[in-house]
C-alpha cells in the first residue's frame, strides 16, 4: 500500500512585498511511497528538498498538485484539507522533524522532547522518565535534562530534535538531516533509532547529505536538483 | 478530537460590527482593497465583517492583524461586551450549538458567560473589579455560577491562585495592590475559575516586561496542555501567536485576509499584507 | 380642633389632590403586584423637606381613610420630634384617630423601626426610605443597578458581602441589611436594625416603602418571604444583646437603646416605646416570633 503519493506537485512563492517577485521552488514533483519505507531525498542545497517536505507537512502551501496521503481513515489530500483536520494528523500521525531544533521558550529539554508524548502518555511522569531514556540512549548529559535547549550546542539540540521526532513513535515521519553535526557513535544510535521505528510500521522521508546514513538508513533515494525530480531509485536500480 | 466535521467548540459566521450608520455600499467599499474600513459613503465604520470561522475543542485559535484592525472587536463581540451588527454564533454545549448566542436574552448571555467562556483583557481593569480583592473576584465568578459556600469559594479560589502562580497568602488583597503580572494572573484565574471549555485572550501580554510576559504566556501554555480548553488569542505579535496558537487569522480592516495553520502563516503567507506583518517580525 | 376646620376648608382631604393619590396608588399596586421591585412614582412637593419622611408620607395619605387609626414612629419612638410633628400633619389634613397603641392603629409609619409588638393581617406598615437602592453601594449608576436587578444579577452584591466577611471576619452591615423578596429582588428595607429584619418574613401585615427624595416606592405584600442575603456557612445574625437588658423591666428579648446616665453608669432600655409601655403596664401584648428572638432566653 502507498503510504504517500505525490502527483505533479509544484510550489511558486508570490513575493508581493518584493514586486511580486516568483519564485519556483518545486516543478512537477510526482513520486510514491510504500509504507514502511524509508526514502531518502538527496540533492543540492536549494534543490528543493526542505521545501518538498514542507508542502507535504501543509507548512507551505502547494500552488498545484496533490499530495494523498493515506491516513488510517482514508486518502486525504494534504493540499487541499481542511486546517483541522491536517492539525489532527499532526497530532496523531505525521511528525515533521525540521533540521534545526525550534522550540518553545523555557520548556526544558525532557519536556521538549515529551511534547508529542504527553498527548498519548497522560501519566507525565512516566512520559518524562520515557524520555531521560532516550536521552541517555542518545548520550545527552542528565544534568541538561531539565535546562532550556535554547542555549544548548548543535549537537545537543540534534539530540533533542530526534528524541522528540520518535519518541511518540509516528505513523509517517519527516525528517530533515536527522544526523547532521552528530558523532559517528550517536550517529549510529539515531538510525538504529529510526530503523527500529521502521520495524513498527513508521514510513519514513528522510531528507540527508551524510552518505553513511543514507547507506545504512534509506530503503530508496529521491534526488531533487532544482525543484525537480532528477532521479528516483526503484529496487536498487536508479530509473 | 474526534474525526467528523461536526465536532467544533465554536461556530461563528459572518460577524459583523459595524459603528455609525451603514448603506448598502458600506461593504463594499470597505475592507483590505481599500485600505480603509471607513465607509466613503456614510463614514461608517466597519470594525469587523464577514468573519466566520469554527473552533474545535482544545484548539488554540490565535487572531492577528494592527492595532485597528478589529482583532478585539471580535472577541469582544463573542464575549457579548458589544452589540454584534450581524452574524451569529453556536456554541456546542450550549443548546446543543442550536442557538444563535448572540442573540439571547442578557441573562442567557450571563449563563453562558458564568459557565462557558472567560476572559482575560489587555488591561486588568477591565477584568478585575480593583475595590474587590483577588479572592473576591475570582468568588464573583464562581457565584455567578451557583456556589453559595465561602469555604468552599475559598478553597477553589487558593486552589485557581495556586495553579497560577499568585501567592495564596495575597488573596484577600486587592489587585490594585498587584505588579501588572500578578493582575494578568489573578485575570486568568478569574477567568477559568469555573472550568469554561473556552477561554478568550485579548493581547494579555501586551505592556508587561519581557521576562514578564513570558512566564503569563508559559502559564497560558500549561493550562491549555492540562485543562485542554479552546482559546482565542488576540495579539499583534507574531511571537505570541507562534508560541500559543495551532491556528491563525489574518484581519486587515475588519476582515479576514487569510487564515491558516499557525507555522503555514509564519513560513509561507499568501496574502500581501500577512507577508509584510511576518517580514516585520523583529 | 377649630384649627382644623380652616385647613378642611382650604386643603384636599390628606392634603394631596386626589389624581396625585391615585398616581401614587397605582404605583403601590404595582409595588405590591412585583414584591420588591422599586416603582419610580411621582413624588410630589410637600410641606416638608424631602428626605425628611416624604416618601412615607406620600405613601401614608395616599392610602388613609377617615376610618384609620394612625400611628407614626420615629426609631421606636411615639414622642420625637419627627414623629410629633408629621402625626400633628396628617391628623390635621385628615381628622383621623392617632394612637401610640400598635394594635390599636391600621396605619403605621415609621422612620427606621419595626415595632415589637406582632403586625396584624389588617395593619399596614409604612417606612421612610432614605436609600432605596440596595445596590448603591456596589454600583453607582442608575441604569447599572435596574438593569442588575431586571436580571437579577446579584453577583457584585454577594461578592461584597464576601468582602466584609473575610476583611472583617463578620458581615458588617447594620441597619438596613438587603434582603432578599420573594426570591427574586434584592431589597433595601430602609435603615431599620438586623434586629428586625426576620420579622419581615411572612408577615401577616402589608408593608409598603416610600422613598421620597429618590422616587421609589415598594412593597412587601403579606405572607411574603423576605430572607437576608447569607451564605451557605456564613450566616445572617441580628444583634446580640447576650447579657444585657431593659434597666426598667429587666426584658431581655428586645431591641434595646443604650443611656448613659449623669452619674456615668450606663443602662438599657427597650427601644419601642409603646412596647416599654405596655409591659410595664402589664398590657396584654403578642410579640413577633422568629428563630433568632425565640433563642433568647427570657
Amino acid at each position: 500500500m502507498n503510504i504517500l503519493e505525490v502527483n505533479d506537485l509544484s510550489k511558486i512563492f508570490n513575493l508581493h512585498i518584493l514586486k511580486n517577485k516568483k519564485i519556483e521552488a518545486l516543478k512537477e514533483i510526482s513520486f510514491t511511497m510504500k509504507e514502511g519505507e524509508i526514502i531518502g531525498l538527496t540533492g543540492k542545497s536549494g534543490s528543493g528538498k526542505s521545501s518538498l517536505m514542507k508542502c507535504i507537512y501543509r507548512t507551505y502551501l502547494a500552488s498545484s498538485g496533490e499530495i494523498i496521503y493515506a491516513s488510517q481513515d482514508g486518502s486525504i489530500d494534504m493540499v487541499k484539507a481542511d486546517d483541522h483536520r491536517i492539525i489532527e494528523l499532526r497530532k496523531t500521525e505525521i511528525n515533521y522533524c525540521s533540521q534545526f531544533l525550534s522550540v518553545i521558550p523555557r520548556v526544558s529539554a525532557v519536556d521538549v522532547v515529551c511534547e508529542n508524548l504527553f498527548r498519548i502518555e497522560k501519566n507525565k511522569t512516566r512520559a518524562r522518565e520515557q524520555a531521560k531514556e532516550m536521552l541517555e540512549q542518545l548520550g545527552l548529559p542528565s544534568d541538561l535534562w531539565d535546562a532550556f535547549p535554547v542555549t544548548f550546542s548543535g549537537g545537543e539540540q540534534q539530540r533533542i530534535n530526534v528524541a522528540r521526532a520518535i519518541i511518540a513513535g509516528p505513523r509517517f515521519l519527516l525528517i530533515d538531516e536527522p544526523t547532521a553535526s552528530l558523532d559517528a557513535r550517536t550517529k549510529d544510535i539515531v538510525i538504529d533509532m529510526i530503523v527500529d521505528l521502521k520495524r513498527n510500521g513508521t514510513s519514513v522521508l528522510c531528507i540527508s547529505h551524510d552518505e553513511y546514513t543514507l547507506d545504512r538508513l534509506v530503503d530508496r533515494r529521491i534526488e531533487l536538483q532544482t525543484g525537480r525530480i532528477t532521479a528516483v531509485e526503484m529496487d536498487g536500480v536508479e530509473v | 478530537m474526534s474525526r467528523t466535521d461536526d465536532n467544533w467548540l465554536l461556530r461563528v459566521r459572518n460577524l459583523t460590527k459595524i459603528y455609525g450608520e451603514p448603506n448598502e455600499n458600506t461593504l463594499n467599499m470597505t475592507g483590505p482593497l481599500f485600505n480603509s474600513n471607513i465607509c466613503p459613503e456614510t463614514d461608517a465604520i466597519v470594525a469587523c465583517a464577514d468573519i466566520s470561522f469554527d473552533l474545535y475543542p482544545g484548539e488554540v485559535l490565535g487572531i492577528v492583524g494592527e492595532s485597528g484592525s478589529g482583532k478585539s472587536t471580535v472577541v469582544r463581540l463573542l464575549y457579548f461586551d458589544m452589540e454584534k451588527t450581524a452574524g451569529s454564533a453556536f456554541l456546542k454545549p450550549y443548546n446543543s450549538g442550536l442557538a444563535n448566542i448572540l442573540e439571547e436574552s442578557n441573562q442567557k448571555k450571563r449563563f453562558i458567560r458564568n459557565h462557558l467562556m472567560g476572559m482575560v483583557y489587555q488591561n486588568p481593569r477591565d477584568g478585575l473589579n480593583f475595590r474587590f480583592s483577588s479572592g473576591g473576584n475570582i468568588a464573583e465568578k464562581l457565584i455567578m455560577a451557583g456556589n453559595m459556600n465561602v469555604g468552599q469559594i475559598r478553597g477553589r479560589a487558593s486552589e485557581l491562585l495556586e495553579k497560577t502562580e499568585v501567592p495564596v497568602q495575597r488573596m484577600d488583597d486587592r489587585p490594585s495592590s498587584f505588579s501588572g503580572g500578578m493582575q494578568q494572573r489573578v485575570q486568568i484565574s478569574k477567568a477559568i475559575a469555573n472550568n469554561p471549555p473556552l477561554l478568550f485572550l485579548d493581547e494579555v501580554t501586551t505592556g508587561l516586561d519581557v521576562s514578564v510576559q513570558a512566564k503569563v504566556l508559559d502559564l497560558i501554555r500549561e493550562l491549555q496542555q492540562d485543562l485542554g480548553i479552546a482559546m482565542i488569542v488576540v495579539s499583534h505579535d507574531l511571537s505570541v501567536i507562534r508560541m500559543l496558537t495551532d491556528r491563525t487569522i489574518v484581519l486587515k480592516d475588519g476582515r479576514i485576509v487569510e487564515s491558516g495553520l499557525t507555522d503555514q502563516i509564519l513560513q509561507d503567507p499568501q496574502h500581501e499584507y500577512s507577508q509584510l506583518l511576518v517580514s516585520s517580525l523583529l | 380642633m377649630v384649627e382644623n376646620k380652616k385647613y378642611v376648608n382650604k386643603y384636599n382631604f390628606a392634603f394631596i389632590d386626589e389624581a396625585t393619590k391615585r398616581e401614587i396608588r397605582r404605583k403601590l399596586l404595582k409595588a405590591v403586584a412585583i414584591p420588591g421591585y422599586q416603582v419610580p412614582y411621582s413624588s410630589p412637593e410637600m410641606p416638608i423637606s424631602r428626605g425628611w419622611g416624604t416618601g412615607g408620607l406620600h405613601v401614608t395619605l395616599s392610602v388613609i381613610g377617615k376610618k384609620d387609626v394612625f400611628k407614626i414612629i420615629d426609631q421606636g419612638s411615639d414622642a420625637s420630634v419627627n414623629a410629633c410633628n408629621l402625626r400633628e400633619f396628617v391628623h390635621m389634613m385628615t381628622d383621623v384617630k392617632t394612637t401610640f397603641d400598635t394594635s390599636e392603629a391600621t396605619l403605621i409609619q415609621t422612620r427606621h423601626r419595626v415595632t415589637e409588638e406582632e403586625l396584624k393581617e389588617n395593619q399596614i406598615y409604612i417606612y421612610q426610605v432614605p436609600q432605596p437602592e440596595p445596590l448603591r453601594g456596589v454600583e453607582r449608576y442608575e441604569n447599572k443597578t435596574r438593569q442588575m436587578h431586571g436580571e437579577a444579577d446579584y453577583a457584585k452584591m454577594w461578592v461584597s458581602i464576601y468582602e466584609s466577611f473575610i476583611r472583617h471576619g463578620d458581615i458588617m452591615l447594620y441597619a438596613g441589611y438587603p434582603v432578599k423578596v420573594n426570591n427574586r429582588y434584592i431589597m433595601a428595607p430602609s435603615p431599620i436594625p438586623k434586629w428586625d429584619i426576620p420579622n419581615l418574613n411572612q408577615s401577616k401585615a402589608l408593608h409598603l416603602f416610600g422613598a421620597g427624595r429618590e422616587k421609589r416606592l415598594y412593597a412587601v405584600p403579606p405572607y411574603t418571604t423576605v430572607e437576608p442575603l447569607e451564605f451557605e456557612d456564613v450566616k445572617f445574625h441580628t444583634e446580640d444583646f447576650t447579657g444585657l437588658e431593659c434597666f426598667k423591666t429587666g426584658y431581655k428579648k428586645a431591641y434595646l437603646d443604650e443611656l448613659y446616665f449623669d452619674d456615668g453608669t450606663r443602662h438599657f432600655v427597650i427601644n419601642d416605646s409603646n412596647f416599654l409601655d405596655k409591659l410595664m403596664e402589664h398590657s396584654p401584648l403578642k410579640q413577633h416570633s422568629n428563630k433568632y428572638i425565640d433563642k433568647i432566653e427570657a
